[in-house]
């Protein structure tokens, strides 16, 4: 079954990681979570996010098209990246997202992929 | 299985139904774990045994139960399971299960199913499903209960049961949730909610006995002790599955000496030794010293401990007031709840230290306390005890206003 792991960061996170002294705490963490999902083989896709404030948000109301600097909503937390993962089980993909860095100081989220819709006949 | 004594002293209405009854849950719990691991699915599985299971509780209490019930519900549900299979809508896995049990629907003997109800259990008490839905969710599917039922005994209307239930199950599904029993791991938290879970349908059946004036009207404490069964035969090692097994022996042993015929309460010091139910207090006890051998306390054990010294109090006349504040202390110590420091506060009342009791329990969160029923009848208990009759009457009066069961209203109203 494919699951979205969805990694949600603090503001703050996405700020200070640029910064030397986070090297090894940030970076290092993630890079070895990473490596871990990659090397267990149940990595589809997934990707790091760059910060919220590179974020653009498109509505199209009566027509017309509201473009708005900044992601969806301002909330504490912000999507940082994700990965789709095949696993046999939402307990493993729970198992999973507990490793990841930012259960630890942000939240981590998991949805199951709808599957496939079929092609229109 | 082991056999359920009766608790009650009073024969039931109708003993063949009952019989039927517990056979065809029975059946339909196996039938059904297996169906579900199967499809991973709870829905699809109770769509495939409804009417097969609807039909037993017809035709078994008239015809009795047959010889193979999983087989009779089985070829009963036949056609369903086969339209499923057919229909693509239930797994691959799914079809190997469902020959498995044609077959021993058709000559009653084929291989026996593994018995796979513990690992329902632990979906039921899964950490993503909603808690309000844990028990319920056990009493559908591994018991059979339907929702109406259900909402009876957790006081709710039976159409919010329902939704509660209906969201659960497409959870389930939704979000594949795995039908096996969890890794070690993963094990200490997963057990504590269904050992959790289990308690609360005691806890359940014990407030519906309590408004129906006595006896378990709804057999809920019974059921809730079967599932303590299972879980202690499939895990055998958990100490506290035994403890809580013993735990509710313990209490349901009492349960016939609780009230007079008249339906008065008699609280435990007043209660006639000869109308606990022996065996099951024997069994009781048997379930807390295995559990002791393994050195791992915990609440369920240490309630269950406690329970043993009333009765050992009782039985032999001894004063074991001195442990039984021992055995609080230990469980104010792990399970720091309202419930265990109230118990505490009332063993050391019991020990001859009421002043202690009573500071220890007026220095519980007021805005906690303030309605609470057993908060005010334990202070009564120590009020009185120190000679403050004006305030013990005040608190006795509390009580009493904040009492659900009538009969323990009138005690607490009885003029001393």
């Amino acid at each position: 079954m494919h699951y979205m792991i969805l990694f949600y960061e603090p503001e703050a996170v996405f700020t200070d990681r640029t910064k030397p002294e986070m090297a090894t705490d940030y970076w290092g963490a993630w890079t070895s979570y990473v490596g871990a999902l990659a090397e267990s083989g149940v990595v589809v896709s997934g990707n790091a996010l760059q910060a919220p404030h590179a974020a653009t948000t498109v509505r199209l109301r009566d027509g017309e098209r509201l473009v708005q600097d900044g992601p969806v909503a301002a909330t504490k937390e912000q999507l940082g990246g994700y990965f789709i993962v095949d696993v046999p089980d939402l307990d493993t993909a729970i198992a999973w997202a507990a490793r990841s860095p930012s259960a630890r100081y942000g939240s981590t989220e998991i949805r199951p992929v709808l599957p496939p819709m079929a092609a229109p006949a | 299985m082991t056999s359920h004594p009766d608790a009650h002293g009073a024969p039931f209405a109708d003993e063949a139904a009952r019989a039927a009854e517990r056979a065809a849950r029975l059946s339909y719990g196996r039938l059904l774990a297996h169906l579900a691991r199967a499809f991973r699915d709870v829905t699809a599985a109770e769509d495939a045994l409804g009417d097969a299971f609807a039909a037993a509780l017809r035709s078994w209490p008239r015809q009795g139960v047959p010889a193979n019930p999983d087989g009779w519900l089985t070829a009963a549900a036949r056609n369903r399971l086969i339209d499923l299979a057919r229909s693509g809508a239930v797994r691959a896995e799914a079809a190997s299960t469902l020959d498995l049990m044609a077959r021993a629907g058709e000559n009653g003997d084929g291989p026996p199913l593994a018995d796979r109800r513990l690992g329902l259990l632990f979906v039921c008490a899964h950490p993503a499903i909603d808690p309000a839905a844990r028990t319920p969710l056990m009493l559908q599917t591994v018991l059979g209960f339907d929702a109406r039922r259900i909402a009876a005994a957790f006081l709710v209307a039976p159409a919010a049961m329902s939704q509660r239930l209906v969201r659960a199950k497409a959870r389930i599904r939704d979000t594949g949730l795995r039908f096996d029993l969890p890794d070690a791991g993963a094990w200490p938290a997963r057990a504590d909610s269904v050992r959790e879970a289990i308690f609360a349908a005691y806890g359940a059946g014990w407030d519906a006995a309590v408004l129906a004036g006595g006896g378990d009207r709804d057999g809920l404490t019974e059921e809730a002790i079967w599932l303590a069964r299972v879980l202690v035969d499939g895990v055998p090692d958990d100490a506290e599955a035994r403890g809580l097994l013993a735990l509710m022996l313990f209490c349901e042993a009492r349960s016939g000496a609780r009230r007079t015929p008249e339906g008065a309460y008699v609280p435990l010091a007043a209660q006639d030794p000869a109308r606990w139910s022996r065996p099951m207090i024997v069994e009781a006890e048997e379930q807390l010293s295995v559990a002791a051998r393994s050195r791992s306390p915990g609440r369920f054990q240490l309630e269950a401990a406690i329970q043993s010294a009333h009765v050992a109090a009782r039985v032999t006349g001894r004063d074991l007031s001195a442990a039984l504040v021992h055995l609080h202390e230990q469980l104010a110590a792990i399970a720091p709840t309202i419930g265990s420091v109230l118990g505490l506060a009332a063993a050391l009342g019991a020990a001859g230290r009421p002043s202690d009791g009573l500071a220890l329990a007026d220095g519980l969160p007021a805005s906690r306390v303030a309605d609470h029923q057993p908060f005010h009848a334990v202070r009564a208990h120590l009020l009185e005890a120190l000679g403050r009759g004006l305030d013990a009457a005040e608190a006795r009066a509390r009580a009493a206003a904040l009492a659900d069961d009538p009969a323990v209203r009138a005690f607490l109203t009885r003029t001393p």
